[in-house]
């Protein structure tokens, strides 16, 4: 039987160690900082283990209306395509860093993609 | 609009208000302190059903099987009732062996708990006055060398618990403290783990406890103590830290004033998180403890975690204060 995506990238120790890394990515980018501002660390970064459990292909437990309503206080925020785009590259980067393989690293770029239209809010 | 029920007496709540503050409302006198599910001292547990996750963030296991939770975190969704008494015993009685004022603006204050009383160097205990008045408080002390309990305590301009400790607090008065609280704790796993402690005033008790912890394990990674206050009154037990770290090579302390004055060339002036995040550009692998003022603990939480150090590494324990 072939592995399924989260399995070939390492199961939650993999997520784990990728939300230190994606998060203070996140934090440090300029682009998206501002939408992190006041928020309470911890809180946070398992919001991002949820997310990136996600788009590893794990037990997801976010569904699309899930993603409208977290990120609802952000549009307002102006939240938009080029947001998206940088989450993406900080996730690629993340995981080039912890020595993934491009191919698999694609397969998570195409799911947090998936997901850009429910993240803006089109289609609600 | 909800119901409260609060020792079998009926509340109105309004919609989102939380226990806490629909009590307080109410004119109801209950044990609280920062207002923000730091302290624990609001901790009240419910009868008929299962508290918010939200209000037991932070909770032992334990407290959250037997419904505790605290009442300035929880705004459940309906009625609600609520006690302050149940099966496990959250005070306990203390005496005090000494006050002894180690600058005009610091107290060392020793406690004898009645009994066997187990915590973990670095944690903190609430202190309840008899007339109900609680204030969280950090342990100085080490659990397994030294049998009292010891605490340092601030003096605040016009703060009750403070200046009641400072200015009325007698050996051999009793006083009820809580079980131990917080994980601002060493772990002796990892012995060659270079180890960051940032704390500000008062927030120098927990970190006493933890330094002396690690050496006591005989910890042989770097250890620094940045030691920051806005002026001398405020730098204390510099004798017995520089004595530490002239006995130990791998302890460096590094006391701190924002505004010096004429004798205080022996310290470092700039702000102690500042001293400490210019010196240590690279936290990966650090273990870092942070303790005393709020708004210097979040800044240094994100700045070591930016710099490296691992979310799970960095132990923070805000002096956080409701506004009167
Ligand atoms: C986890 C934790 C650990 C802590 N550990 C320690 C410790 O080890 N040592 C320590 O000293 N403190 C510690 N604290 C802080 C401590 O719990 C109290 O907040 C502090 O002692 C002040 O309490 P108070 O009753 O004296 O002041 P409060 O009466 O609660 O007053 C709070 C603040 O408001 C100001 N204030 C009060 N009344 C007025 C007024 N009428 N007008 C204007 N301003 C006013 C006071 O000056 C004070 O700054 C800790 C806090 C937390 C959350
Ligand atoms: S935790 Fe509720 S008052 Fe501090």
């Amino acid at each position: 039987m072939t592995q399924s995506l989260y399995e070939q990238l390492g199961g939650e120790p993999a997520v784990n160690a990728a939300v230190d890394i994606f998060y203070r990515k996140m934090l440090s980018d300029n682009r998206v900082s501002r939408f992190f501002e006041g928020v309470d660390m911890e809180r946070q970064a398992s919001k991002q283990k949820a997310f990136l459990t996600m788009v590893f292909g794990g037990p997801a437990k976010y569904t699309g209306k899930d993603m409208y309503e977290g990120h609802k206080h952000l549009i307002k925020m102006g939240l938009n395509d080029s947001h998206v785009d940088a989450v993406i590259e900080n996730l690629g980067a993340t995981l080039k860093e912890l020595g993934v393989k491009n191919e698999l690293i694609a397969q998570v770029a195409g799911i947090a993609n998936s997901v850009r239209d429910d993240v803006l809010g089109r289609g609600h | 609009m909800p119901t409260l029920i609060f020792e079998k007496q009926a509340y109105q709540r309004n919609p989102e208000e939380t226990v806490l503050d629909c009590l307080l409302r109410h004119g109801v006198s209950v044990p609280h302190s920062c207002r923000s599910g730091v302290c624990q001292s609001c901790l009240m547990r419910s009868i008929d059903s299962d508290p918010p996750a939200a209000a037991q963030h932070g909770l032992k296991d334990s407290l959250r099987q037997q419904r505790y939770f605290l009442a300035c975190a929880c705004a459940p969704e309906g009625d609600f009732t609520a006690t302050l008494s149940g099966p496990v015993l959250i005070r306990f009685p203390a005496r005090v062996i000494s006050v002894e004022k180690l600058s005009r603006r610091i107290a060392r204050v020793r406690l004898d708990p009645a009994g066997a009383f187990d915590y973990r160097a670095g944690q903190f205990i609430n202190l309840a006055r008899s007339d109900g008045l609680t204030r969280p408080y950090s342990l100085a002390s080490l659990p397994y060398t030294e049998d009292f309990l010891e605490l340092h305590v601030a003096r605040h301009e016009q703060g009750r618990m403070s200046s009641w400790i400072h200015d009325e607090l007698q050996p051999g008065d009793e006083i009820a403290v809580s079980t131990p609280i917080g994980e601002c704790c060493y772990r002796p796993e990892q012995p060659k783990q270079p180890l960051l402690l940032v704390g500000t005033g008062c927030g120098l008790a927990p970190l006493y406890g933890v330094i002396r912890d690690a050496l006591h394990h005989g910890h042989t990674g770097p250890i620094w103590l940045y030691h920051g206050s806005r002026d001398r009154e405020g730098l204390y037990l510099v004798e017995e830290l520089r004595g530490l770290a002239r006995d130990h090579d791998n302890f460096n302390y590094v006391p701190c004033l924002d505004s010096p004055a004429a004798g205080d060339e022996d310290v470092t002036v700039q702000r102690a998180h500042e001293a400490a995040l210019a010196r240590h550009a690279d936290m990966k692998g650090w273990r870092v403890f942070l303790c005393g003022h709020p708004e210097m603990v979040k800044q240094t939480k994100i700045k070591t975690y930016l710099a490296g150090a691992a979310l799970a590494d960095i132990h923070a324990d805000p002096f956080q204060s409701a506004a009167p």
